[in-house]
């Protein structure tokens, strides 16, 4: 019988405990297509945060480290530096790698460390039931901006891809979604994109994923698919924020 | 006899633990320790090593975290404010059962304090330091070889026990220059099956992680590392006695102090104070059943530490407070003179007879 569908190698049996709608499972899946299409699971590293995804190490299937929140990627590069042949990713949320460990995110891409991040956006904080982030939109109600968030108070969300991609280092940062079915196709693309460049020692190598959080946003799933079109991308416009690899050819 | 070279002491702890198979280094620069990091910046470029100065002490641990994870020798080092950012990563790596070697070269404190040595870190090394329940094995060098000899034991210890050790050195002995031997090193081969090199589909994946959800498995690992602590606590302990033969009274100093000190005793004994000396050389744990034993034939104590006096506590708490404990002490970035430490003890022989 000819198999047309099956759960990629580079995940385990566990099952995933994220809320209904959640498009964290969506993006798990594309990190592991890309680790079996790549061959690389038996080299591959990849580093959990502190936020929903935190026990990410249990669904990867590839050895993992659980990382203090915001230090994925410093404890990354201590990964790489000391197995430079591995293949090292980082999963974070919004306020782990835009809040508490914007330090270590923006010095990783300037070192441009040989490591993949994968940067969960969906503008809230999960794991402690929705709490405003630094990706929270103006007027977004969340527990800690009840009134929408005060932009005189708060000040504007973080865009990180663009704020990464004004460094000199960085090697790829693009911003995907997975809201549909062919923005779901990019983001496979990029994330495949993101670990081929390391393992080509390309360097870092950042792709943002907007996603959704039905159940701290009060919607249902399908609404929150919407929101994601209506509100989140006009703000964060989706596409190839840098890719050397792109200008080199440019260049030739 | 290998040759002996005149070292400055954060020197020779970068040497030392070149020699005991140390390749990756992170940090960031404080007084008074960055002979550390600059000694690191120049060697390991050489022998194929990572030398790599971090973005601040937090990124700095978390790096060592990652390295250590892997299962090979990873070193960083601060200064008493630098210490303690980077507890909250220590906590995390003592949580996962990893082993590195961290350490503070203390400055006086609190807050931004100043950069003169101090030993006023002795709570934060020796008790924890970062949140929850863990210990360190901490290690008090007191002269340029023992900063040398006591790296490399750091490095084996940690391996064994799967516990991060702490140098805790200061400003003193990391600045000032003696003659030092450093040794050739065979590093303990210890097994890690538990790293994270990667699975190369041959077994199931292995994670590095101190999360437990479930209360009663959390608890379990706990009681565990407790079990290890409390072997390191039978067979790990290090002291030194000096004239403690015949004392009636004990003077309790480690690192710099104790150096201070063994001239105090000296000056003494030639006044006809029958006085000696114990130095811990482990911090934790701490040499308790040598001080209670002096205790059962000394009159009383006096500890000579760089702090407002914080071993002392564990002095009192190691001899059931059987006997008199005074405290001599200078802090803020002071040393106290053999001559203060001397009056110390006369006036100890005197009050207590």
């Amino acid at each position: 019988m000819k198999t047309v569908f099956s759960k990629p190698k580079a995940l385990t049996n566990a099952p995933l405990h994220y809320c209904p709608g959640c498009t964290h499972g969506i993006i798990h899946r594309l990190v592991a297509e890309a680790i079996d299409e790549l061959g690389i699971l038996g080299k591959t590293v990849g580093v959990a945060p502190v936020g929903c995804s935190v026990m990410a190490y249990d669904y990867f299937a590839c050895d993992m480290v659980e990382a203090a929140h915001g230090r994925a990627p410093a404890v990354a590069t201590g990964l790489k530096r000391a197995m430079p042949d591995n293949v090292i990713f980082t999963y974070q949320g919004d306020g782990d790698l835009a809040s508490i460990g914007m330090a270590e995110t923006i010095h990783a891409a300037t070192r441009n460390e040989n490591i993949t991040i994968i940067f969960v956006n969906n503008a809230i904080y999960g794991m402690t039931g929705g709490q405003m982030a630094p990706t929270s939109l103006p007027g977004q109600v969340t527990q800690t901006s009840p009134y929408g968030r005060d932009v005189s108070a708060c000040g504007l969300p973080i865009k990180v891809s663009e704020l990464l991609a004004s460094l000199d280092a960085p090697y790829y940062i693009e911003r995907v979604a997975v809201n549909n079915v062919k923005n779901i196709r990019n983001a496979k693309k990029a994330i495949l994109k993101a670990f081929k460049n390391q393992t080509e020692n390309k360097g870092f190598s950042l792709v943002e994923v907007v996603s959704t959080c039905p159940t701290n946003w009060g919607m249902t799933p399908q609404n929150a698919l919407k929101w994601v079109d209506e509100k989140m991308i006009p703000y964060y416009p989706l596409g190839v924020y840098k890719d050397k690899g792109a200008e080199e050819k440019e260049d030739k | 006899m290998k040759d002996k070279v005149l070292m400055k002491g954060n020197e020779a702890i970068a040497e030392a633990a070149i020699k005991a198979g140390c390749r990756h280094y992170f940090g960031y620069p404080i007084t008074p320790q960055t002979e550390i990091a600059a000694y690191m910046a120049k060697r390991m470029p050489k022998i194929g090593g990572t030398f790599l100065q971090a973005e601040s002490e937090i990124a700095a641990i978390n790096m060592v975290y990652g390295v250590a994870a892997c299962g090979l020798r990873v070193m960083t080092s601060s200064s008493s404010p630098g210490v303690s950012l980077k507890q909250e990563g220590i906590s995390y790596i003592a949580g996962a059962d990893l082993p590195a070697l961290i350490v503070n070269v203390q400055r006086g404190g609190p807050g931004l304090g100043g950069i003169q040595p101090s030993q006023s870190d002795y709570f934060q090394a020796t008790k924890g330091g970062g949140h929850c329940d863990y210990h360190l094995i901490v290690l008090a060098p007191a002269s340029v070889q023992e900063m040398a000899d006591l790296t490399i034991k750091g490095f084996d210890l940690a391996d064994k026990y799967r516990v991060p050790t702490m140098l805790l050195s200061d400003g003193t002995l990391g600045q000032m220059m003696e003659p030092v031997e450093l040794p050739d090193v065979t590093p303990v081969k210890v097994e890690k099956p538990w790293a994270v090199t990667g699975t190369k589909n041959e077994r199931e994946h292995n994670i590095v992680n101190s999360l437990y959800l479930k209360p009663e498995i959390l608890e379990k690992t706990n009681i565990e590392r407790y079990e290890r602590y409390a072997l390191i606590e039978k067979e790990e302990v290090m002291y030194e006695e000096f004239m403690m033969d015949d004392a009636e009274y004990c003077v309790v100093a480690y690192g710099i102090a104790s150096r201070v000190s063994k001239n105090a005793v000296l000056k003494a004994r030639a006044e006809g104070v029958k006085v000696g000396l114990i130095r811990p050389i482990t911090l934790w744990p701490f040499p308790a059943d040598a001080l209670k034993k002096a205790s059962d034939k000394v009159k009383a104590f006096v500890t000579v530490e760089l702090s407002m006096g914080q071993m002392i506590e564990d002095v009192r708490l190691a001899i059931e407070c059987k006997k008199p404990v005074v405290l001599c002490n200078r802090t803020g970035g002071m040393i106290p003179t053999p001559e203060e430490v001397l009056e110390s003890i006369i006036n100890l022989a005197k009050e207590v007879k």
